[in-house]
C-alpha cells in the first residue's frame, strides 16, 4: 500500500480548515501536544503539520490566485528517514507513512534539514521532530464508521480539495484523479517521489473585468455620500 | 541557513584537532619533524582536547539531548551516525598511539606506526563524514556538492598543521619543514575555497516553478498564512546583508589564510618565535570561524522557494 494525498488546486480556497482540523486532531494523537508558542500574545506561533500558503500565478489579465496546502508528502525515497542518526524517523513498509518515533528523536533538526517540503517541525517543549502521521490513529480505527476512517483534513475541508487513498490501487480514487487530471509532483527534480499529488486549476475561460459595466448616477452620489458622512 | 554557534564552533574546533593529530603522526612516522616525546603528547593532549570540546559543543544544538547516546545506531544511511561511531573509535587508536610513542620514547616503531596511521584513517573518516553531513543534503544546493568535504578536510589539515608548527616552534625544533607544508596546505585549502566561491554563483536546482508546478507562468508569493515566525522562517530563514557576506569572504581569505601562511614564511626565514606562530594561529582560527559561519549563512534551502524566493 502507498497511502497518501491528492490536493486539487483549482477548489482550495485557502480557509485553513485542513490545518486547524489537523491540528486539533494530532494535538491528542500519537505525536501528542502541538505546542503554541505565546499563544495569546504579539506573535502567537506554533507547530503545525499542515500550512496553507497563496501564490499569484501568471501575469495580468491571466493571473490566478493559487492557495497551496502542504503538509508531509510521505516521500518514496524520503531522505529524511535516511539522514536520522537515531531511528526516530522511519517509513513503514505496510502503507509508506513516515513518522518519527518521539521516544527515540534527539531533536538534531537533521530531518528538517533533509525535507524540501518543510513537513517537519521541531517542537521546542519537548525537543522532539513532530511531523503528519496521515491520522494514522484514524484511518486504522475500527471503532469509526467507515467514512471517518480518513484523515481529518480531508474530512474537514469544506471545499472538497483533499482526497485520501492508496496509490499502489489503480482503480483508487487518487489514482484515477492523478490520471484524470493530470496530477503531479512537487520538485521531482530532487528525487524524492513524493506520494502525495497535486490537480492543476482547471483551463477555464476568464472573466471579463474591463466590460464592467459604468456606475450609474445614483450609485457614484451614493459613493460620495458614504465617503463624506461620518459614522 | 542559521549560522548555529555551537556548530561553527565543533567543526572549526574537532576539525583542527583531527587535523593537528593527523599531521602529527604523518610526520613522527615519515620523520619529516623532530617529534620528541614532549611534542608528541602536547600535540595529542591539544588534539584530543580540541576534538572533545568540539564535540561537546555539537551536543549543545540538540533540543532532546537525553537520546543523543542512539545517535550510532544508523551506520548504515546516516552520515551524522557515520561522524559518531568514527568519532568514538578514533579514541582508543589515538590514546593507543600516544602510549606507544611514550613507551617506545619516540623511536621509530612498526606496531606504533600501525596503530597511528589507523588513527590518522579514523581522524579522515570522521572529518570526511562531518563533510558529508552537510554535502549530502540535496535541498540545498550550495552544500550538495563534492567541494563541500574537501572543503572540511583540507581545513582541517591546514589548520592541524598550523598548530603543529607552533607547538614545535614552542619547543625549539626546527620548524621549517613543517611550515613548508602548512603553507602549502594554506594554499591549496584557499585555492579550494575560492572555487568554491565561483562555482557557488551559479544558479542551478529548483526554482519557485518546480517548486509549486506552475512552470509556463511567473509565480509570486501572496501570503505565508501565518502571522509570525515558524520554525521553518527561523531555521531556514536567515539572510544575511550582502555587505556582510562579501566583507566576511575578505576576513576568510585574509585572516584564514593569507595572514599565518605569511607568519609561517618569516619564520621559516629566520624567526623561529612560538609567540609569532600563536598569532598566526589566532589569526587563522578566526578566518576560519568566518569561513564556517559563511557557509550557514549562505546556504539556501529549498523551502524558501514556498517563502517566495525565485530560486535556491
Ligand atoms: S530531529 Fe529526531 S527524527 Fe529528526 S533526524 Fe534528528 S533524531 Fe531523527
Ligand atoms: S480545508 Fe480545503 S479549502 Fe480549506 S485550505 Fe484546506 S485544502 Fe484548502
Amino acid at each position: 500500500m502507498k497511502l497518501g494525498l491528492v490536493i486539487d488546486l483549482d477548489v482550495c480556497v485557502g480557509c485553513h480548515g485542513c490545518a486547524v482540523s489537523c491540528k486539533q486532531w494530532n494535538t491528542s494523537g500519537m505525536t501528542g501536544a502541538l505546542t503554541d508558542y505565546n499563544p495569546y500574545g504579539q506573535d502567537p506561533s506554533g507547530v503545525w503539520f499542515n500550512r496553507i500558503r497563496s501564490y499569484e500565478v501568471g501575469d495580468y489579465p491571466n493571473n490566478k490566485t493559487i492557495n497551496f496546502p502542504m503538509s508531509c508528502m510521505h516521500c518514496e525515497q524520503a531522505d529524511c528517514v535516511d539522514v536520522c542518526p537515531t531511528g526516530a524517523s522511519y517509513k513503514r513498509v505496510e502503507d509508506g507513512i513516515v513518522l518519527v518515533d518521539q521516544d527515540k528523536c534527539m531533536g538534531c533538526n537533521y530531518c528538517s534539514w533533509a525535507c524540501p517540503y518543510g513537513a517537519r517541525e521541531l517542537d521546542r517543549s519537548t525537543g522532539t521532530m513532530k511531523k503528519c502521521t496521515l491520522c494514522l490513529d484514524r484511518i486504522y480505527d475500527e471503532r469509526l464508521e467507515e467514512v471517518d476512517r480518513q484523515p481529518s483534513c480531508v474530512i474537514t475541508c469544506p471545499a472538497h480539495a483533499r482526497h485520501f487513498g492508496d496509490f499502489d490501487d489503480p482503480d483508487s480514487n487518487v489514482s484515477k484523479l492523478v490520471r484524470e487530471r493530470g496530477g503531479y509532483q512537487l520538485m521531482p527534480e530532487l528525487g524524492y517521489s513524493p506520494t502525495n499529488r497535486y490537480l492543476p486549476p482547471r483551463v477555464t475561460r476568464l472573466i471579463p473585468t474591463e466590460d464592467v459595466s459604468k456606475k450609474s448616477l445614483i450609485s457614484s452620489v451614493k459613493e460620495w455620500v458614504n465617503k463624506m458622512v461620518e459614522r | 541557513m542559521h549560522p548555529a554557534f555551537s556548530v561553527i564552533g565543533f567543526t572549526v574546533a574537532s576539525g583542527a584537532g583531527y587535523g593537528l593529530f593527523i599531521l602529527l603522526v604523518l610526520a613522527e612516522v615519515y620523520g619529516f619533524a623532530d617529534i620528541d616525546v614532549p611534542v608528541a603528547l602536547s600535540s595529542g593532549l591539544l588534539a584530543l582536547v580540541l576534538i572533545s570540546g568540539g564535540l561537546l559543543s555539537s551536543t549543545l544544538h540538540l533540543a532532546n539531548p537525553k537520546n543523543a547516546w542512539r545517535a550510532f545506531f544508523r551506520f548504515r544511511t546516516s552520515w551524522l551516525s557515520r561522524e559518531g561511531v568514527f568519532a568514538v573509535l578514533f579514541y582508543p587508536a589515538a590514546l593507543l598511539y600516544l602510549i606507544g610513542v611514550y613507551v617506545n620514547d619516540a623511536q621509530p616503531n612498526g606496531l606504533v606506526s600501525f596503530v597511528g596511521l589507523s588513527a590518522v584513517v579514523i581522524a579522515l573518516a570522521t572529518v570526511f563524514s562531518t563533510g558529508m553531513i552537510y554535502g549530502c543534503l540535496k535541498t540545498i544546493r550550495q552544500w550538495n556538492t563534492a567541494l563541500t568535504p574537501t572543503n572540511y578536510i583540507l581545513l582541517a589539515l591546514a589548520t592541524g598543521s598550523v598548530l603543529l608548527v607552533m607547538i614545535l616552534a614552542f619547543a625549539d625544533k626546527d620548524i621549517n619543514a613543517m611550515a613548508g607544508i602548512a603553507i602549502a596546505l594554506l594554499a591549496l585549502g584557499a585555492i579550494a575555497k575560492a572555487i568554491y566561491y565561483f562555482w557557488v554563483r551559479t544558479v542551478t536546482g529548483p526554482t519557485i516553478n518546480t517548486a509549486t508546478g506552475f512552470t509556463r507562468a511567473k509565480v509570486r508569493l501572496l501570503d505565508t498564512g501565518h502571522t509570525a515566525g515558524t520554525f521553518l522562517t527561523q531555521e531556514f530563514g536567515y539572510q544575511a546583508p550582502m555587505s556582510l557576506l562579501t566583507q566576511l569572504r575578505v576576513v576568510v581569505f585574509a585572516l584564514g589564510f593569507a595572514v599565518p601562511a605569511a607568519l609561517l614564511a618569516f619564520m621559516i626565514l629566520g624567526l623561529p618565535s612560538g609567540l609569532v606562530a600563536l598569532v598566526g594561529v589566532v589569526a587563522m582560527f578566526a578566518g576560519i570561524a568566518a569561513e564556517r559561519w559563511l557557509f550557514f549563512a549562505e546556504a539556501r534551502h529549498v523551502i524558501n522557494l514556498y517563502h517566495g524566493a525565485q530560486h535556491t
